[in-house]
């Protein structure tokens, strides 16, 4: 059933999340630590788990694929609900600091890229 | 009375209204993908831009903060464009995440997200310093912005700054994140940013959650789950070290 593939992936993101806050309440700060990710990392054990003892079957994993590909449309409509008049109310200390550090930001990809590879 | 009825109707269910507007936007920038560029400029990507342009408009036209869905009828846009969709979604793109190409980019990804954090910081800092302050609470609030709006505010209020710092704070948090949006597409051939390990390290030096998040769909959907891996940790290393060992770097300097 789809729902069971929805419900697995809601279970790993509240899971996820809830561990992301617990971290960042453990280390004092009044931020989720990497909720998201955690989440990641639990639906893919959970999903090659439950695949190999349970047998999720082809309609169940269709309600995880249809939220994944509704993520761009998702993307979308957060980018028309961003506040761009505030961006670009800020002025130059605002600009300069912002597109320095996306533009040095990605200087370094290719940088970390070949220190790790070695 | 037939508008206000529409009007009724589409902000009553906005969540739907959201859909059906996105769907439209992205058709309308597929077409145009298409037949002005060929296809070599993503759909998605004109689709980001056009939905910040509208968000501008919004902004210019209600004054208000959430962009276009500061509109009754766009309200659902918050809903479907807010964190809690956009996470849901992040999550389900890990479903059949190769990880063994996760365990090879481990080390390099958790350096990116150090690198990542203090190279932001020192360049909003530098540029604070630059146009004339001071104090380090300023100069440490300023520099958080630049790691991202959230790691802004976060500091800001840990360290007591004044609120039209603050807001600097945060409008170079929204600038760097919109730039990420916009340029990813245009810097990854540049860049390498074409296979999972290199947009692990894409995600922990950028960091801003909602810019890799675009960035990564306006380029190619299937590295998203890698670089959303990476960037899901930035913000929370940020709130922990900006206010910490950086505000006290930034204050024996």
């Amino acid at each position: 059933m789809v729902i069971y593939g929805v419900a697995l992936l809601a279970f790993s993101f509240l899971s996820g999340i809830v561990l992301g806050d617990l971290l960042g309440s453990l280390l004092g700060i009044d931020a989720n630590l990497g909720g998201v990710g955690i989440a990641m990392l639990i639906l893919i054990f959970l999903s090659n788990y439950l695949k190999i003892n349970l047998n999720l079957s082809k309609v169940s994993e269709r309600g995880i694929t249809f939220w994944s590909a509704i993520y761009v449309p998702i993307v979308v409509a957060m980018a028309a609900k961003q506040n761009v008049l505030a961006a670009v109310d800020g002025g130059m200390i605002a600009i300069l600091g912002g597109s320095l550090a996306v533009l040095i930001s990605f200087l370094m990809i290719p940088v970390i890229s070949k220190i790790g590879k070695k | 009375m037939f508008f206000e009825i529409f009007e009724n109707v589409f902000s009553k269910n906005g969540v739907i209204t959201a859909f059906l507007f996105v769907g439209i936007i992205l058709w309308f920038s597929y077409f145009l993908s298409d037949k002005l560029t060929n296809g070599r400029f993503h759909g998605s990507a004109i689709a980001i831009i056009l939905g910040l342009i509208l968000a501008y408009l919004g902004g210019v036209y209600t004054g208000g903060s959430k962009g276009l869905a500061d509109i009754s009828i766009f309200s659902g846009l918050a809903i479907l464009g807010g964190s809690m969709f956009r996470d849901f979604a992040i999550v389900a793109t890990a479903y059949g995440l190769d990880t063994k190409e996760l365990k090879k980019a481990g080390a390099a990804g958790v350096l990116s997200l150090f690198v990542g954090v203090i190279l932001s910081f020192v360049i909003g800092a530098s540029v604070a310093i630059v146009y004339g302050y001071t104090d380090p609470v300023s100069i440490t609030t300023i520099g958080a912005g630049a790691v991202t709006f959230i790691v802004g505010p976060v500091t800001g209020t840990a360290l007591g700054a004044s609120s039209e710092v603050m807001a600097l704070s945060i409008a170079t948090g929204i600038i760097k994140s919109i730039l990420v949006m916009i340029s990813t597409p245009i810097f990854a051939p540049y860049v390498g940013l074409n296979n999972p390990r290199s947009a692990l390290i894409y995600g922990g030096l950028m960091g801003t959650n909602s810019g890799v998040a675009a960035g990564l769909a306006a380029t190619d959907p299937k590295l998203v789950p890698y670089g959303a891996m990476t960037a899901t940790f930035y913000t929370g290393l940020g709130c922990l070290m900006v206010p910490t060992i950086l505000f006290l770097l930034v204050n024996t300097l």
